[in-house]
């Protein structure tokens, strides 16, 4: 049995210890946010914050989740007012929006880290994340555009 | 989601059904399928929608309550193109409503709303007018009764934002409060509508954001694998290694063994053609999708790889490149090439070649699908919902009418999910477990088994006069053809294939044969964003690039002089006898050569083309080309140092797309097709040995990154009133060539081969 809290809720597990961290809060808590894309870590759709850091949910077994909180793109903001967030419609940035969680919970921990990014940072953290529909000009121009307004919520 | 819609019976409406059947009929629908029967009419509604519902119901497409909410459905599937957003823009305009006040319904497969086949590039093509008609019908309706109310003519009132004004008095009454009335008035016949001018326009040809917006931000949004039914069960599918490989003997004990796993479930093979038919397996079903996964890798499967066990990537390219030395089938016939050549002179030839690409949507293929009582309820990210009710009733043998399919919205499409395979799988799992079932391919499932987009080699051969132009040109396109997944067997392009690049090359020359070389399939066909127009335009264009370099002239000016002064191609003179036009008609859509030369003028000032850098290790593109109706051209610029590394700093793509609905969408689909393009072109590729695909993931099939991506692509749409054309797709094609011609112009390195990864630049 782990314990552990999901968007500040403490919650324990003592189903299999290698499911993915994705499979849990997909199947089981019923957040679907966290997108599965490719099960091998090639992607970035099933990002989420591991203590604050970015982290692929289908890389990370039940196991190794224990005393840890863990932050989904649900628990982002209430209401879609992370900067992060707020650049991303402001810059219309999706096209299918499916990778779009995953982006975003990257670029936020990105910004929590970094809060000016150079376009290398901005490379660095980023390229772990695929979108397959191309919006990669407005997730970088999002990103500046968060970083310009605070980008740490 | 709700588990189970309720059917409910509507009787027909008469005047609705001789409505639509007019509007329908005078779109312009040619590709199969696209009429909707009168008769079907008759049989409205198994399930109703919220515009159904509604009180005021001019249309399959709009309803009105009386609270003034506007109901609006969109039939065309959302898999990133904005559609959803767009088309309900054209009816609100035309409405004039209040677009806060407009919900979206996102339409179930159901054959009374006319084509659902979200591919072509050809939603707003194809309904603009229809979305326009069920506007002016609600407008027309809503103007009569105001006018009734207030007994004076129709003539004398107009609309404001949600609102019927009377010009004379200033009275105003709101679009709710004249719903009861306005119900009860018949529904106006096409032919009396009135439509507001170009210049009332207020949402068509204005950005706005997509409808989804904020609740993909905040990670609510739904998607096919985001669906659930109470009670829903886990499926993953080993399917046959090798396609119509058979199961030989299955162990499943080691399976069933591990935790959560409920039942494996052996999957019929199909028969012949494999259409959409599910590709058969083993499936394993569980209480959750990772469970599915883990016993998945359990089963001990002996399998009959049968005869598609030899196809072999490497070999099959040289059976291609060989099939494009012989003649082929004759698709157009212009001047005499054979006699041309046989006078002799300087002759230009080269061979390109594009390896099979993958869709790779971020969604993989998913569906939830739920048997009960002889009836089928799916919910899929699905670009068809009528072709999964079709396939959904063929795999389980019951009608059609019986289907109800619920569409997501669809982690991206580009093809991949007008094919229904999966939502079949789910369906007949759901049969025999009794419960709903939910299957999820993994990404190894997706690459390995996808309808691939073909494999294929293009020659060209030109013998040139003084000036370098050609004086006959032969082209020869050999590929496995999208008929062999419907016909067992074809080796021959449909009138669709070739009459993307290869039988409208649109260049005035007085001589051109395009021949069709036979090729066999050996892996499933399918369309792939832009389709053939990727291989014939990547190798017409570059052929082009190298006619300009033999005849010592500079790129632009030699791709405008092969254009020439332009005008409307007539491809029956030159014996193209099924010219499909993107299922459009000639006469509104024409191919206008001077439209083609326009955006490859544009994109030439815009990029500085005359004053462009000549420096080593830098090098510009540029290629024009129409495809699904639009006449996009393409400027890629790159920089290709020392160790070979190419980097992109800026694409230009300049669009007439004709009239345009939501430019901000239009934008980002040239962005995204850029991007995409410049993938295909660097690193994709799938290829087989032993009849297997050898890419299972994203670190073998590399698709475009941030760090990939250009640092800036600029889209420039022209302005046009000209009927609208497809945007989807037409980004794509003309990318390709551009960049592969900037390298050479950087490099000296011509490419003719993808993905470029396999030339060394430097």
């Amino acid at each position: 049995m782990v314990t552990f809290t999901v968007n500040g809720a403490a919650r324990s597990f003592d189903g299999d210890p290698e499911m993915p961290l994705l499979w849990y809060l997909r199947d089981e808590l019923g957040l679907t946010g966290t997108k599965f894309g490719c099960g091998g870590g090639f992607c970035g759709s099933c990002t989420v914050h591991l203590d604050g850091k970015a982290a692929r949910a289908c890389q990370t077994p039940m196991s190794g989740v224990g005393g840890r909180t863990i932050v989904t793109i649900e628990g982002l903001s209430a209401d879609q007012s992370h900067p992060v967030q707020r650049a991303w419609v402001a810059g219309n940035v999706a096209q299918c929006g499916y990778c779009q969680a995953g982006q975003i919970m990257q670029a936020a921990a990105l910004l929590a880290e970094k809060p000016r990014p150079t376009d290398a940072d901005i490379d660095a953290a980023m390229a772990g994340n695929i979108c397959r529909c191309g919006t990669y000009q407005r997730i970088r121009a999002s990103i500046k555009q968060a970083a310009a307004s605070g980008g740490r919520s | 989601m709700t588990p189970t819609p309720s059917r409910t019976i509507v009787t027909t409406n008469v005047s609705r059904r001789h409505f639509l059947g007019g509007l329908l009929s005078t779109s312009a629908f040619v590709v199969a399928a696209r009429f909707v029967p009168d008769v079907l009419f008759a049989q409205v509604a198994t399930v109703k929608s919220a515009a159904d519902s509604a009180a005021l119901n001019p249309s399959v497409y709009l309803g009105i309550d009386p609270d003034g909410t506007v109901h609006i459905v969109t039939h065309r599937s959302e898999m990133g193109t904005g559609i959803r957003t767009s088309l309900p823009m054209v009816a609100a305009d035309e409405l004039d409503a209040d677009w806060a006040r407009v919900k979206i319904v996102q339409g179930i497969g159901d054959v009374r709303y006319g084509d659902q086949n979200t591919d072509g590039s050809k939603s707003i093509r194809d309904f603009f007018d229809a979305f326009r008609h069920a506007g002016a019908a609600a407008r027309g309706m809503l103007i009569q009764a105001a006018a009734a109310q207030w007994q004076v003519p129709a003539t004398e009132c107009e609309t404001g934002l949600h609102e019927v004004v009377h010009k004379p008095s200033g009275r105003r009454a709101a679009y709710g409060s004249l719903v009861p009335a306005a119900a009860k008035l018949p529904v106006p016949k096409p032919g009396t509508l009135r439509f507001k001018p170009r210049s009332a326009w207020r949402y068509i040809g204005k950005d706005r954001p997509i409808y989804d917006l904020g609740d993909i931000v905040s990670g609510k949004a739904i998607f096919g694998m985001d669906a659930k039914v109470d009670g829903m069960l886990y499926a993953s599918i080993e399917h046959p290694p090798v396609l119509g490989a058979t199961i030989k003997s299955v162990d499943d004990k080691a399976a069933l063994k591990v935790r959560g796993v409920r039942q494996v479930v052996t999957l019929d093979p199909w028969k012949p053609p494999i259409g959409f038919q599910p590709l058969g397996g083993v499936a394993v079903i569980a209480d959750n999708t990772w469970a599915a996964f883990q016993g998945r890798k359990q089963l001990k499967i002996d399998w009959d790889l049968g005869p598609h066990a030899s196809y072999d990537s490497a070999s099959y390219k040289k059976q291609l490149i060989a099939a494009v030395q012989q003649p082929g089938k004759v698709a157009r016939s212009r001047g005499n090439v054979d006699a041309e050549f046989a006078k002799g002179g300087k002759v230009v030839e080269a061979v390109y070649y594009v390896p099979h690409h993958a869709h790779a949507t971020m969604e993989p293929p998913v569906a939830v699908a739920e048997y009960r009582d002889g009836k089928v309820t799916a919910w899929a990210p699905v670009q068809n919902p009528q072709a999964a009710q079709d396939t959904v009733a063929a795999a389980l043998g019951i009608d059609k009418t019986n289907v109800v399919c619920h569409v997501t919205l669809l982690g991206g499409g580009f093809g991949r999910k007008s094919k229904p395979d999966f939502v079949a799988e789910a369906a007949l799992l759901s049969r025999r477990v009794g419960k709903p079932v939910k299957v999820v391919w993994s990404r190894e499932d997706d690459l390995q088994f996808d309808y691939y987009h073909a494999v294929a080699a293009v020659s060209h051969k030109a013998v040139v006069n003084g000036r370098g132009r050609p004086t006959a040109w032969l082209a020869r396109s050999a590929f496995p053809p999208i008929a062999s997944t419907f016909t067992a067997g074809e080796r021959y392009g449909m009138d669709i294939e070739l009459g993307m690049g290869l039988t409208d090359l649109p260049f005035d020359v007085p001589a051109y044969r395009a021949e069709n070389c036979p090729a066999e399939a050996h892996v499933r066909i399918g369309w792939f964003r832009s389709v053939a127009n990727i291989y014939q335009v990547f190798a017409a264009s570059s052929f082009v690039d190298e006619l300009a370099h033999a005849a010592g002239r500079d790129p632009l000016d030699y791709q405008l002089d092969l254009i020439g002064p332009g005008g409307v191609l007539d491809l029956k003179a030159d014996g193209v006898a099924n010219y499909w036009n993107y299922g459009v008609p000639a006469d509104k859509y024409p191919f206008d050569t001077r439209r083609l030369r326009r955006v490859l003028e544009i994109a030439g000032q815009r990029a500085g083309w005359a004053k462009r850098s000549r420096a080593k290790g830098r090098g510009m593109g540029i290629v024009a080309a129409r495809s699904f109706t639009s006449y996009i051209a393409s400027v890629v610029e790159v920089q290709v140092d020392a160790q070979g590394r190419v980097r992109i700093p800026r694409v230009i793509q300049v669009v007439d797309a004709g009239t345009v609905v939501n430019p901000d969408r239009v934008r980002s689909q040239f962005e995204g097709a850029a991007v995409m393009g410049i993938g295909l072109a660097m690193t994709g590729e799938i290829s087989a040995e032993a009849g297997r695909v050898i890419q299972t993931n994203f670190h073998a099939f590399q698709v475009p990154r941030i760090t990939d991506a250009p640092a800036q692509v600029d889209v420039h749409i022209v302005e046009s009133d000209a009927p609208p054309g497809g945007v989807g797709e037409p980004g794509l094609p003309p990318i390709v060539p551009a960049l592969t011609n900037a390298i050479f112009a950087a490099t000296g390195k011509r490419i003719r081969e993808l993905p470029i990864s396999k030339t060394k630049l430097v």
